[in-house]
């Protein structure tokens, strides 16, 4: 397919796939706000941290707080990686490869966008559940559109690869945020509120349950390892690899070239790592450090998938 | 003045009694294509009005809006040039269909048919030989100060002898029903697409009256559009890849780019995707290039090639000329076929037919003035308040002053105009276009309408017309501008099926 398309296609799901995970940070910040005791600890400011963009936002905003944080992950025309502009980037993507794309895909980014839009310009929406609700079933019907609607050629593993490495990239910063940033205090490690931040990070990934039925009880080796090596679970990040690896293995396996590609390799490896890694090890490391070394494996991965197929080669 | 044909199409007027008249409607005096001057329905549309008057109030409104939802909701818009946050609008649709009847039809096709035959004649000529000027039947200086004829074409001969392989012809039909060519587009003429999207809405809409219409289908164009690409590759190759090239999403017709290149099932290309090695065409490919062998060109002509037209362009492919002199890739259509459609040289197409078909012209042109002759511009300038006057390098509705409707400022605008460029300005009496009954808020009223039908040609004399078009609508009461940059919109065209043509399903 052209290099364009496959960039368009990979960028297109990525935006949305961050999209969706910007309203699962909201979602789930909003309930943990309604079940936890008051002040016990300031949810809002680690969502900024987790962008990364800290200082834009103080900037722009000042010290976090509910408004300002939910305008500036939902809706900030400005920030480029609100769900307004992510969305409104995905579907330009999207207008750009339309072609490539079944009719319902390209009709659900268009209606996924314009309802954010749409929100953002009332300014009397009930800005809390009701609203994530809905952005949930948005999001459940892009991903079974995707599924059900769309060839699984190679755009769709181009999509596929986006979409997996936004989801693993995001899953690892939920569990970055937790770890350095949620803690109240070293004394609240193991109680009930602690319990409750725990599950609420579960809830962030749609993991409760699947993590309920194989743990029942919450305990921190046990969610760590969920969320970074569940081979099973469709947000782990080990998960999600796999299935970016796999897809790639399909583009290669699509393509007249006969050897497999320098991002596929890479992804490989990391795959393999994160199957032979415990636990214990990520704990006694450092979580913070096994993270952040995560992310950039993630990043280079990106570059990588550029050079190896965005980019206009230079021979047949 | 050219003399002009005259060729009769009116439909049958029978008024008889058994036919429905359409409530609360008014021709107004005007030639209506669904009823008759009493609001009787003309044979044809007897379904139509049917459905119409059976209709409980406010249920034409629902099933409008629900329309203008679905067509919102699957991003068919065009884009808003000036808006910075690139704001799409839907095309306007209305929801009442103008329908054709089979014997206007077949005259009109027959008519596109020996059109197309011509122009491509022309181009052929004009690019190479030049006889038809040789003879005198075209002055010379009328093609050579054409700004869409391109000397970097000069001797180019395209495969077949065919150089307009898509063509959109604008047609109206005047107060008494007969049908005029008001301009020929023959580089890149939009709105097939909607054509196609405004039918598959109506018949979710309104089966019913559209199966007891017994209306011809449209929807096999993309296949034959394929088909004829496909037709056209060099060398006969059995597997030819074949592309559609557009400028890129910010074009405002990106959307039927799109849609083409979807429903034919190949590759939209933009220019940077493609690049030309020793003559050959190639696209960039995750796995590398691959060659194009045929490319349905939707950028203009001068933006095609910045080695041969214009450097700065970056829309097109360095090269691309290059690889089709040399046989290696085909285009469609062929670049300058501009010069066909100017307004100037619209007045030589009867000429053409003439001249190198040996035949009469089956559709009319309008009657039309040269401003560069003398005489002509003398009564232009005498008739300016009667008159349409067009210049001769514009497109999209503009550069038209419509005397009737103009102010003493704006006529004298165009006079100072006219004085200053002749050869830029054409002048024609003011059709009284036909009307159609439209949405306008809560009732119908009538509006004029114009048709583009879309053409297809494959050789010389292998010319195929979809049967329909894009029926354009003035929305605004009186007005007689079509263009969708200019408040019009759009409605599905019905032409009906005569004693064994194919009939469209619901």
């Amino acid at each position: 397919m052209l290099s364009r398309v496959a960039e368009s296609v990979y960028w297109m799901s990525r935006q949305i796939e961050r999209a969706e995970n910007l309203a699962r940070f909201l979602e789930v910040t909003l309930h943990l706000i309604l079940d936890q005791p008051e002040n016990l600890v300031d949810p809002w400011e680690p969502l900024v941290r987790v962008t990364g963009d800290e200082e834009w936002f103080k900037e722009k905003y000042g010290a976090p707080n509910q408004e300002n944080v939910v305008n500036f992950l939902a809706f900030d025309e400005e920030y480029p990686n609100s769900m307004l502009t992510c969305l409104r980037a995905a579907r330009e993507n999207a207008r750009g490869v339309r072609e490539k794309l079944s009719s319902e895909a390209f009709e659900q980014i268009n209606e996924f966008y314009l309802f954010v839009h749409e929100a953002s310009r009332n300014e009397s929406l009930d800005r809390t559940s009701k609203f994530f609700d809905e952005i949930r079933q948005q999001t459940l019907l892009w991903s079974g559109v995707l599924e059900s609607t769309m060839a699984q050629d190679s755009a769709w593993h181009f999509a596929n690869v986006g979409r997996m490495l936004e989801r693993a990239d995001k899953t690892s910063r939920i569990l970055d945020v937790k770890y350095f940033n949620l803690l109240p205090s070293v004394e609240h490690v193991g109680t009930a509120i602690d319990d409750m931040q725990w599950s609420a990070l579960l809830l962030a990934i749609s993991g409760f349950e699947a993590y309920r039925r194989d743990y029942h009880e919450i305990d921190i080796p046990n969610v760590v390892g969920f969320f970074l090596f569940n081979r099973t679970f469709p947000r782990s990040v080990h998960r999600c690899v796999a299935s970016a690896g796999w897809s790639l293995g399909e583009i290669d396996q699509a393509s007249c070239n006969q050897s497999s590609s320098k991002s596929s390799e890479k992804v490989d490896a990391l795959k393999h790592r994160l199957a032979h890694t415990q636990v214990e090890e990520v704990l006694a490391g450092g979580m913070h450090e096994f993270v952040d070394l995560l992310q950039r494996e993630l990043n280079d991965i990106g570059n990588t998938l550029a050079e190896d197929y965005f980019q206009a080669p230079i021979s047949a | 003045m050219q003399s002009q044909s005259q060729s009769q199409m009116t439909d049958t007027n029978s008024t008889s009694a058994n036919y429905p008249r359409l409530n609360d409607y008014q021709p107004e005096g005007f030639y209506d294509e669904v009823v008759c001057a009493d609001s009787v329905a003309r044979p044809d549309s007897v379904a139509l009005v049917d459905l119409l008057n059976r209709l409980p109030a406010g249920e034409l409104i629902r099933r409008q809006r629900a329309i203008e939802r679905s067509l919102y909701q699957m991003g068919i818009t065009f884009t808003v040039y000036s808006d910075a946050e690139g704001t799409e609008k839907i095309m306007p649709f209305d929801i009442i269909p103008r329908i054709i009847s089979a014997s206007v039809w077949s005259d009109v096709e027959l008519g596109l048919k020996q059109r197309i035959r011509a122009l491509n004649r022309f181009l052929d000529d004009v690019y190479n030989d030049r006889q038809i000027i040789n003879e005198g039947l075209i002055p010379a200086n009328i093609v050579d100060s054409c700004p869409q004829y391109l000397p970097q074409c000069v001797g180019l001969k395209p495969p077949a002898g065919v150089w307009c392989h898509i063509t959109g012809t604008d047609l109206v039909r005047d107060n008494e029903g007969s049908v005029f060519v008001l301009e020929d587009n023959l580089r890149c003429p939009s709105g097939v697409s909607y054509v196609l999207q405004n039918r598959a809405v109506m018949k979710k809409n309104f089966p019913r009256a559209f199966a007891d219409s017994s209306v011809r289908p449209v929807n096999d164009y993309p296949a034959r559009l394929y088909q004829m690409l496909r037709r056209m590759a060099p060398n006969d190759m059995l597997n030819p890849t074949v592309v559609v090239l557009t400028p890129g999403v910010y074009n405002s017709a990106y959307y039927e780019h799109s849609f083409l290149a979807h429903q034919m099932g190949v590759e939209l290309v933009e220019g940077r995707d493609l690049l030309v090695e020793n003559d050959h065409v190639f696209m960039l490919t995750t796995d590398g290039r691959q060659q194009v062998d045929v490319i349905y060109r939707r950028v203009d002509d001068t933006f095609l090639d910045p080695e041969v037209f214009n450097k700065k362009s970056v829309l097109g492919v360095p090269g691309l000329m290059r690889a089709y002199r040399a046989g290696n890739v085909a285009l469609a259509n062929a670049p300058g076929t501009g010069v066909a459609d100017d307004k100037v040289v619209y007045a030589f197409v009867p000429e053409m037919i003439r001249y190198y078909l040996g035949e009469e012209p089956i559709l009319n042109n309008v009657p039309t003035y040269l401003c560069q002759r003398d005489d002509d511009r003398k009564y232009v300038l005498e008739h300016l308040d009667e008159l349409v006057v067009k210049a001769a390098g514009e497109s999209g509705g503009y550069g038209i002053l419509i005397g009737p409707h103009a102010t003493n400022e704006q006529r004298a605008e165009f006079a100072e105009k006219i004085r200053e460029n002749p050869r830029n300005y054409v002048a024609q009496p003011t059709l009284q276009l036909s009307r159609v009954p439209t949405m306008t808020g809560e009732s119908l009223e009538g509006r004029h309408v114009d048709l583009r039908p879309y053409i297809l040609c494959e050789g010389p004399d292998d010319v195929w017309v979809l049967p329909g078009g894009l029926t354009r609508v003035a929305l605004k009461k009186g007005s007689l501008v079509v263009n969708s940059s200019q408040g019009g919109g759009s409605k599905d065209t019905w032409v009906v099926a005569s004693p064994g043509q194919i009939v469209a399903r619901p």
